[in-house]
């Protein structure tokens, strides 16, 4: 007995431990919070783009010239190359996923670019879309069908789209660009270093080219169309196009940020104010408030000092979730924060359960420690059964749901897990723990609940 | 127990409830979201005065970008729906918005999905809805896989699905209501709230089916009924306050959550209601009666 109450008191107390590591780590809360250790300023809440504020842009990759078994690395590139981008302009804890197009989601490669604070959506995606889209192309076949049109003046034009097709060889596999000057002319041209691959690309279309022409295209348009005179096997290669020095170092720069391995173009952007964000955060942490003092009263008016111990474990519950969401962390958004809240409601269900079974086997006649064991072992396949669908729906969600969903469904899911282990053993200790008070008459009415007496 | 007493009433209720519902769905029908079809949404609050909205909607119909409607929201503020934007139309909007620049405003959010993008999540919400369901019912097939009598276990497991049906139908009828009086659309979380009925309501109805099933084996009645009706007894209290817990913090968070979970919240808190109703009022009766009709069979 004395071991069980030492437990329920080292319990309280990690409990309490708990709850004082989210108190710290959150600026809110912690007057103190500047001065305080670097183990609790490194683990704030998590918050999503609906919270606070910020764009999120959906991207659809086009990797229709990119060989079937390359898709995953040139979308892994591309990711790389716009969290280059995006990290240039210092936006802090940019996202960048790459969501891949398996049967789900329709067969699209896309690219999810969440930024935080950033609320202006043109300069976000312009930021994104400045990263050049470095091209090579050779000549068409002769006999390829060309259009050629005349127009007012009598000129023919011939377009130039036409004349030229693509290779496998973009900037994806570029190591490097500089900035070079012509030695004779002191004209500024731009050096490109191509890494292995792109190395032997480049020698078999210059091979296959010589005395053709082989045209660099940058951003979909034609930058310089030199003729190739022999193959080139060093893997480097130069742009001259009539560049002033200025236009020059800006493109090594760019191309040295990452040029795209396969263009992309915007399917859908979200921008949320910080406002709005500011706004649901206080109306979530308020309803979660609320709803717990709602809850905290109904247990202890309803089951007395059984509830009592159920609203203590339902803090340690509280203090522990919080802590998994720093830690883990869990990104939070409304439905997120929704999700939390219902886990309230669902982790005292366990508690009603074996409340409710333990009074069933006080009025058939046992004490009342029996009363609480049985109580327990035998409420335990309703908490499964009751937990079970709902872990089941969660998890569906989790794994088909975007990001909105996914919110949902893991703060659920854990919510419900977290409050079965919690409810379980927390209450069981606790419970056990206060049987001194004996089986006197006070001690039945506060074991019972309801309008019984 | 004068809930199987009185099965009958309790049962037409439900039926009632459930054919409003449906006759809701048919006659005020559910308003899609940009979610699902596509389509953008600008919201933007006016720093000192809201300019009349016709005269904002007669400039955005100028702009000649297809179907465009503008409704006010809070005090200040408008909300612009319209097809999906890209760069140059949504400067447009707001430069409408704000009469150029005159009007000081501040965006407060906009979401601008593309066609392909609602289609994908279409699709995932049918592939998610599916899953769920195939889920919830092997669940239940799970949970009545042992025999029992005098009613078949696919019996029980066929009167929970009925139940289930039940508490889904009701908040989406709801839904169908608010839709057209509120303009509430069907959304993600349109989605997740009848996904996270199914699997809350559905585990009122099997421990009380659970407790039926402990009582026959034991013999606690004489008759069918009599059985259901203690086994109800037992645990109505129990089932209450289970969903009572849930439906307080959804009622917190219907009336100091964020706008953006409301209807959410909303749909949760009627199918806690009608799924704690299903398990004690139709599914229990509904089980009875089926042991009846089995008796006059024969």
């Amino acid at each position: 007995m004395i071991k069980k109450r030492i437990l329920a008191v080292v319990i309280l107390l990690l409990g309490i431990g708990v709850a004082f590591f989210v108190f710290k780590s959150e600026p809110k809360l912690n007057i103190n919070y500047e001065s305080s250790g670097s183990f609790f300023k490194h683990s704030p809440f998590r918050l999503g783009l609906d919270l606070s504020g910020g764009s999120h842009l959906i991207y659809k990759a086009d990797v229709s010239g990119v060989p079937s078994g390359q898709v995953s690395d040139s979308m892994n590139a591309l990711r790389d190359v716009i969290e280059r981008r995006v990290n240039l302009f210092g936006v802090s804890e940019p996202v960048v996923q790459i969501q891949e197009g398996g049967f789900v989601s329709g067969g699209e490669e896309k690219l999810i670019v969440d930024l935080p604070g950033v609320t202006d959506v043109e300069k976000a995606t312009a930021m994104i879309g400045q990263t050049p889209l470095l091209e090579f192309k050779t000549e068409a076949p002769k006999d390829a069908p060309k259009t050629a049109t005349v127009d007012e003046n009598g000129k023919v034009n011939i377009d130039m789209s036409q004349q030229f097709v693509s290779t496998e060889l973009s900037g994806r596999y570029l190591k490097k660009a500089i900035l070079e000057f012509d030695q004779n002319t002191r004209e500024p041209k731009v050096g490109l270093q191509f890494d292995d691959t792109g190395t032997k690309l480049f020698a078999e279309i210059t091979k296959n080219n010589v005395g053709k022409i082989v045209a660099i295209y940058l951003d979909g348009a034609p930058i310089s169309t030199p003729v190739v005179r022999e193959e080139i096997t060093g893997g480097e290669a130069q742009i001259s196009g009539n560049f002033t020095p200025t236009e020059a170092k800006q493109l090594v720069g760019r191309l040295n940020s990452g040029a795209l391995p396969v263009p992309i173009s915007l399917l859908s952007k979200q921008t949320i104010g910080a406002s709005l964000g500011d706004n649901a955060v206080h109306a979530g942490v308020k309803a979660a408030i609320i709803g717990f003092l709602f809850i905290a009263l109904f247990l202890i008016l309803w089951y007395r000092l059984p509830g009592i111990i159920a609203v203590i474990s339902l803090c340690i519950y509280i203090a522990i979730i919080l802590t998994l969401f720093k830690l883990l962390p869990v990104t939070l958004t409304a439905a997120g924060i929704a999700g939390f809240i219902i886990s309230l409601g669902i982790a005292v269900d366990a508690n009603v359960l074996i409340f409710e079974r333990v009074k069933e086997e006080m009025r058939s006649g046992r004490i009342i420690s029996d009363a609480v064991s049985t109580g327990f072992s035998r409420a335990w396949f309703s908490i499964r059964d009751s937990n079970s669908s709902s872990i089941i729906t969660a998890v569906i969600l989790f794994w088909f749901g975007t990001p909105l969903i996914k919110g949902f469904a893991l703060t659920l899911g854990m919510g419900v897990l977290v409050s079965m282990l919690s409810a379980i053993t927390i209450t069981k200790i606790f419970l056990s723990s206060v049987n001194f008070i004996g089986e006197g008459k006070v001690a039945r009415f506060l074991f019972s609940s309801g309008i019984s007496k | 127990m004068f809930i199987i007493k009185h099965k009958k009433i309790f049962i037409s209720i439900s039926i009632a409830l459930v054919v409003l519902s449906i006759i809701s769905l048919f006659v005020f029908g559910l308003k899609v979201g940009i979610d699902f079809k596509g389509g953008a949404l600008t919201e933007v609050v006016y720093k000192d005065a809201r300019p009349a909205q016709a005269d904002l909607h007669s400039a955005l119909q100028a702009l000649n970008l297809g179907s465009i409607s503008i409704q006010p929201t809070g005090d200040m503020g408008y909300i612009v729906k319209s097809i999906d934007l890209n760069e140059a139309e949504h400067t447009l909007i707001l430069k409408t918005l704000s009469n150029n620049e005159k009007n000081v405003l501040e965006e407060k959010s906009f979401n601008s999905i593309g066609p392909s993008v609602g289609k994908e999540l279409t699709r995932k919400a049918i592939i998610a809805i599916i899953l769920v369901s195939l889920g919830i019912i092997l669940f239940i097939a799970f949970a009545f896989r042992k025999v029992s009598k005098p009613v078949s276990s696919w019996r029980y497991g066929l009167i929970a699905i009925v139940s289930l049906l039940h508490d889904v139908i009701i908040p989406i009828g709801l839904f169908t209501f608010l839709s057209h009086f509120y303009g509430a659309e069907v959304d993600t979380l349109f989605v997740v709230a009848a996904l996270t009925i199914l699997g809350l309501s559905v585990s009122d109805t099997i421990v009380i089916f659970d407790r039926i099933r402990e009582n026959l084996k034991n013999k606690v009645e004489m008759s069918f009924n009599e059985t259901v009706g203690k086994s109800l007894e037992q645990s109505y209290v129990r089932s209450i306050c289970t969903s009572f817990t849930v439906i307080l913090v959804l009622l917190s968070l219907v009336f100091f959550g964020p706008t953006s979970t409301k209807y959410f919240a909303i749909m949760l808190t009627v199918g806690m209601f009608f799924g704690t109703y299903s398990s004690i009022f139709l599914a229990s009766p509904l089980l009875v009666l089926v042991e009846e009709w089995q008796k006059k069979k024969k």
